[in-house]
């Protein structure tokens, strides 16, 4: 019986179709639909948490209490008499984050030069592992690191009655461990990925190893190493558990990096597992303060996307 | 510079071998490289030809667990001595690679890159001119200066490549098989640079281009894997390059040159 799988006399192939007329893949046509799903789920899944987010957030500021100039810039923020300012919040983010990265960049950067450009594929092969496992640590063990280790060590140093038991510091210090190993395995995946093309020809112009790194390798590197940075200070505005722990709980507005404070996250942790009702102004508020946040590594990605593409090397 | 050695002669190998791990790329090298003058290095892919340019600038060590033995005598100073600084031995020997690569920077940034790590203190505008002019790609480029190096086309970019090694001003040029990713026209300007270069640079060439060889070079070394070495490459004959086309003493050379190898 001559079937179409049937091989054709001795070539080994089926029988040649004739002409060339365009054929009907289903396998193609369902693999396509699948990964457009993949892709679409993920953009409505962010369109959904967006609605969400909003429409709480503006049955908040519908609320006659609520003046969303006062939101944005007011100095107190208290429920319980309807002050709210979201400033006190905000500020003790941006201190822990910043305390976080100007821990987490240097070391971060020098780490992933070491491990791509100095350290023996031996030492490599180590060493990113452990650094992986480090960035996978659960962060409520950060959070207790901050506050049993960290603090008491503050304590010691600067004096039990400059540094609070809970402190944006140490909670800021303690974040700054948690992205470093992100920052650096980010980044050296980038210095990695310049070509190896691009160091020879600055070794054959008679360059030191310092002068190819910092000279070639991290220009080029320059997109990837930013989006790390990126990442990582959105990791540090949305980090929630360490400073929850360690940092406090109540708003504070103090740019004093030893006193308690709450962050913007720290604060709708705290509301939300507390027993509030649905519907009432402190639920609602906390959408407010999440949308905000969504906003602010909204703005951070947009703006950081612009300054790296005009200053960033293509190499290809 | 003072020398010990004939100062005719800018770079000699003695028994040079070059290892990768336990793996021996190159065996028993003898070359004594003529000052001004270009000289190819030919052979069949896999020989060793690159692995041998590549150890007169120690360029190798870049490649983990490679190492050397025996000797390159550069102006009659070994350059596998101890005290020798590789950084200053690739400022005096550059190179040009097979596939251009030139830095993701500007075209006068390119040039003026390793001039300033060099600590260059004289004038950069005259220098990169100056370098552009010597690689004949100014009159093509000059009202381009700072536009990405990227931008040009892959002859050019070999060109700006060959600009960028002359500016810090070594005394040779090494060059792996720089026009095998050029189309003809691109080729033909790279061989007439290098007859221009060849006054002031002494120029090594590893290439696969038999005519190429014959076009441009005045010495040719023949390398081929060598008989009782497994997989480990040497030369096997080493003349000018008139004799080498013409009247080859191996019947190795021969063959290949005459394209009858198989």
């Amino acid at each position: 019986m001559p079937g179409k799988k049937e091989a054709a006399q001795g070539t080994g192939y089926p029988v040649r179709k004739e002409g060339l007329r365009k054929r009907r893949r289903v396998g193609e046509t369902i693999i396509q639909s699948l990964l457009f799903f993949a892709g679409f789920f993920s953009i409505f899944t962010t369109l959904g948490i967006v609605y969400e987010l909003g429409k709480e957030a503006l049955l908040f500021f519908r609320t006659p209490e609520v003046d969303p100039w006062e939101f944005l810039t007011g100095t107190s923020w208290q429920p319980h008499i309807n002050e709210f300012g979201i400033l006190p919040l905000a500020t003790s983010t941006f201190i822990t984050s910043l305390i976080a990265m100007t821990i987490a960049i240097p070391l971060g950067m020098a780490a992933a030069i070491y491990l791509s450009e100095y350290a023996s594929h031996k030492v490599r092969r180590t060493l990113k592992p452990i650094l992986e496992i480090l960035a996978g640590l659960p962060t409520i063990v950060y959070g207790y690191f901050a506050l049993m280790f960290v603090t008491p060590l503050l304590r010691s140093l600067f004096g039990n009655d400059v540094v609070q038991i809970y402190n944006m510091a140490s909670g800021g210090l303690v974040m700054g461990i948690l992205i470093l190993p992100l920052i650096a395995s980010m980044s050296e995946d980038a210095l990695n990925a310049v070509p190896r093309a691009l160091r020879e020809a600055a070794y054959g112009l008679g360059a030191t190893k310092l002068e190819v790194v910092l000279k070639v390798v991290v220009p080029a590197a320059l997109s990837g190493i930013a989006a790390a940075i990126i990442v990582g200070i959105s990791r540090a505005i949305g980090e929630t558990m360490i400073v929850a722990v360690s940092v406090g709980a109540g708003p504070n507005f103090t740019f004093n990096p030893f006193q308690s404070a709450e962050t913007m996250t720290g604060h709708i942790v705290r509301i939300s597992g507390g027993d509030l009702s649905y519907d009432s102004i402190d639920y609602n508020s906390i959408f407010a303060i999440g949308l905000l946040l969504f906003f602010i590594t909204l703005t951070l990605n947009i703006v950081s996307q612009r300054i790296v593409r005009r200053f960033r090397e293509v190499y290809e | 510079m003072s020398t010990t050695a004939d100062s005719n002669y800018v770079i000699e190998t003695r028994h040079l071998a070059i290892f990768y791990g336990d793996f021996k790329a190159v065996t028993d090298v003898n070359l004594r490289i003529q000052r001004h003058k270009i000289t190819a290095i030919i052979g069949p892919s896999g020989c060793g030809k690159s692995t041998l340019l590549r150890s007169f600038n120690r360029m190798n060590e870049l490649v983990p667990e490679s190492h050397a033995s025996g000797q390159v005598l550069f102006d009659g100073q070994d350059l596998y001595a101890r005290q020798v600084d590789p950084v200053e031995v690739r400022h005096r020997i550059g190179m040009v690679f097979q596939k251009p690569n030139p830095f993701p920077k500007s075209i006068y940034e390119n040039i003026a890159w390793g001039a300033r790590v060099h600590g260059y203190r004289g004038n950069m505008d005259e220098l990169v001119e100056r370098s552009l002019h010597q690689a004949a790609l100014w009159d093509e480029v000059k009202d381009i200066l700072h536009r990405s190096g990227l931008a040009l086309s892959g002859g050019q970019q070999q060109r700006l490549c060959i600009a960028r090694t002359i500016a810090v001003q070594p005394e040779v040029i090494l060059m792996d098989e720089p026009a095998s990713a050029l189309d003809p026209i691109a080729t033909l300007k790279i061989e007439e640079l290098m007859e221009e270069l060849k006054r002031n640079y002494t120029i090594i060439i590893v290439t696969h281009n038999m005519q190429q060889a014959a076009r441009v070079s005045d010495y040719t070394a023949m390398m081929m894997l060598a008989n009782g070495h497994a997989r480990s490459g040497t030369v096997i004959e080493f003349d000018e390059t008139n004799k080498i086309f013409t009247r080859p003493s191996d019947k190795r050379t021969e063959d290949y040159v005459t394209g009858r190898f198989g």
